[in-house]
């Protein structure tokens, strides 16, 4: 359905895109995941006609997205990073106008808003600037979507949300794309990556790495041990200073330790603690998740 | 981690807030250690940044009896400023000067002497390994250094506490771990670590946690101690069984 190839755009001396390509499928839920300063952003405002790529070419099914701007727009519903409501319209006000200007009125597209916005509709006469951070994400959303789109771009809806929010914000999506629609979402979290049904790696204007979150783990996850240990903080730099380590990484209370090659077992790394004083160490086998492989990937680079 | 009253340096009993008819904190009760990573967790809107502002001396409490660093935040909100250190994720570095600049800039407004200055300028350049970027514009710096630069600066004039409101937001998953790397290395020189995060990995590395729900503190303890007694497998999984509020959030 979309088609990035290689999509380059720069600001200055700042390369913020440097030629990337990866295709977007109907009715997937697409994810970009990196920190800040991968291009997340500047991918998703060419996508929706707000900035034009330097280079390369940008399609959606087979309307050029720069020269066919105007078909786009009524075809993408956007919901950009930072709140971009009218602060002083009310909550209904600002539905109103979206619909507007999109040629349609809440009644004819209530269908597609309405898990989401009923949760709002009480506070309708309440100003957009005045509601809460969830209350103001679910305005945004239901706005993105009132001239009923077929692809729906988000940028980092879930950054600086708590967890609590942050996983019924993904049961939304989940929901919309129950109803057709395809999504495109970027986040600097890691752990949301396996919400999504493909994901691309972006770092520094590149793609590290593009596939399901499976086939990624499958093909890049590194066979890694889970340690823990009373005294962690000595234990990080016991093991990253072992020869026969290649990382050790915290991952909440234990360390994501990876082995110089297959050659290093279990009782290794129990006698190299042991020998070390260690005597309640506890260890498992496991295999590197997306935030294991995005590291290995950045140390490559 | 026990405490004892010699080493505490965050006291705060029966604090409440009141915005109007709304209670932004309710009773809020706790004790903070010297040197502890003390994790201050909640949904948006459960209170956080209210109790922050009110530990760092930039709000007055409605009731309650709060210290910190011995000074009392209804009569000596200036000398808990002078006493703490606080960085956020939108960092408060000039862009458009050089990082010795804004070394020499904060040292400047906490007061320090140009001869301790020039030794602060000299241990945080080494410790950070940016001698060579002293003279560089920080607008022109990535982001991760930024954000350690910022943290040093927290730490410039010595002080006894330092907030961290989501330090670690928006950068990369190594720059995060360098991060809380610098976090241990000052909680073991004595300094206490007063840490907000979204990033449930991240409240693991604390010593003990608080969770604020719909503006009380529900639960606090080691994050072990609260694995056990909510039977979860990790932070996330507490937070969610705590923090799971009624559908229609009034909070802002």
């Amino acid at each position: 359905m979309i088609r990035f190839e290689n999509i380059s755009k720069a600001f200055g001396t700042i390369t913020a895109v440097d030629r990337v390509s990866f295709q977007v499928n109907r009715n997937e839920c697409f994810g970009l995941i990196g920190p800040d300063g991968g291009g997340k952003t500047t991918l998703l405002r060419m996508l929706v006609t707000l900035l034009k790529p330097d280079s390369g070419s940008l399609t959606l099914d087979e309307t050029d997205v720069v020269a066919g701007y105007r078909d786009i727009r009524n075809r993408v519903g956007y919901m950009p990073g930072r709140f971009s409501l009218y602060q002083d319209l009310t909550v209904e006000e600002n539905l109103a106008f979206f619909a507007s200007v999109f040629g349609t009125t809440i009644r004819e597209n209530y269908a597609i808003i309405e898990p989401i916005y009923r949760q709002i509709e009480p506070f309708r006469k309440r100003r957009a600037g005045k509601l809460s951070g969830g209350m103001k994400q679910k305005l945004a959303l239901s706005c993105a979507l009132i001239h009923r789109p077929e692809l729906l771009v988000l940028d980092e809806p879930t950054t600086g949300v708590d967890a609590v929010s942050r996983r019924e914000f993904w049961e939304i999506l989940s929901g919309l794309k129950e109803a057709g629609i395809t999504i495109v979402v970027s986040t600097p979290y890691m752990d949301e990556a396996s919400m999504c049904d493909r994901i691309a790696l972006l770092q520094q204007g590149r793609i590290l790495s593009i596939d399901t979150p499976g086939n990624m783990i499958k093909t890049h996850g590194k066979p890694i041990f889970q340690v823990k240990a009373t005294e962690r903080h000595s234990l990080i730099s016991e093991l990253s200073g072992w020869d026969r380590v290649a990382s050790v990484y915290p991952f909440g209370q234990s360390l994501h330790v990876t082995p110089l090659d297959s050659s290093l077992g279990e009782s290794d790394v129990r006698a190299f603690l042991r020998n070390k004083g260690y005597n309640d160490v506890w260890i498992e086998r496991g295999t590197g998740g997306i935030e294991d492989i995005f590291m290995d990937l950045m140390v490559q680079q | 981690m026990e405490s004892n009253v010699n080493n505490v340096v965050i006291e705060v009993e029966n604090m409440v807030k009141r915005f109007g008819s709304f209670v932004a904190n309710d009773r809020l009760t706790f004790r903070v250690n010297k040197g502890e990573i003390f994790g201050f967790l909640g949904a948006n809107g459960a209170g956080k940044t209210t109790a922050m502002r009110i530990l760092c001396g930039l709000s007055v409490p409605t009731s309650g009896k709060i210290m910190v660093n011995g000074f009392d935040v209804y009569r000596q909100s200036e000398a808990i400023k002078q006493s703490i250190g606080y960085m956020s994720q939108k960092f408060s570095l000039y862009e458009d000067l050089t990082v010795a600049e804004n070394l020499r800039f904060y040292a400047g407004i906490y007061g320090l002497k140009r001869k301790e200055r020039k030794k602060k300028e000299a241990e945080m350049l080494e410790r950070l390994q940016m001698p060579s970027i002293k003279n560089q514009l920080v607008v022109s710096l990535p982001l991760g250094w930024k954000q350690k630069l910022a943290f040093s600066i927290a730490l410039v004039h010595d002080p006894k506490i330092v907030f961290l409101d989501e330090p670690t937001g928006g950068v990369d998953p190594i720059t995060r771990r360098q991060f809380w790397n610098m976090i241990y290395e000052a909680s073991s020189r004595g300094i206490t670590m007063f840490v907000t995060t979204h990033y449930m990995d991240e409240a693991e590395y604390c010593d003990r946690v608080s969770i604020m729900v719909d503006g009380r503190i529900e639960a606090l303890d080691t994050p072990a101690g609260l694995m056990k007694t909510y039977g979860a497998e990790n932070m996330n999984e507490v937070f969610l069984q705590l923090a799971r509020k009624p559908k229609t959030d009034q909070t802002t």
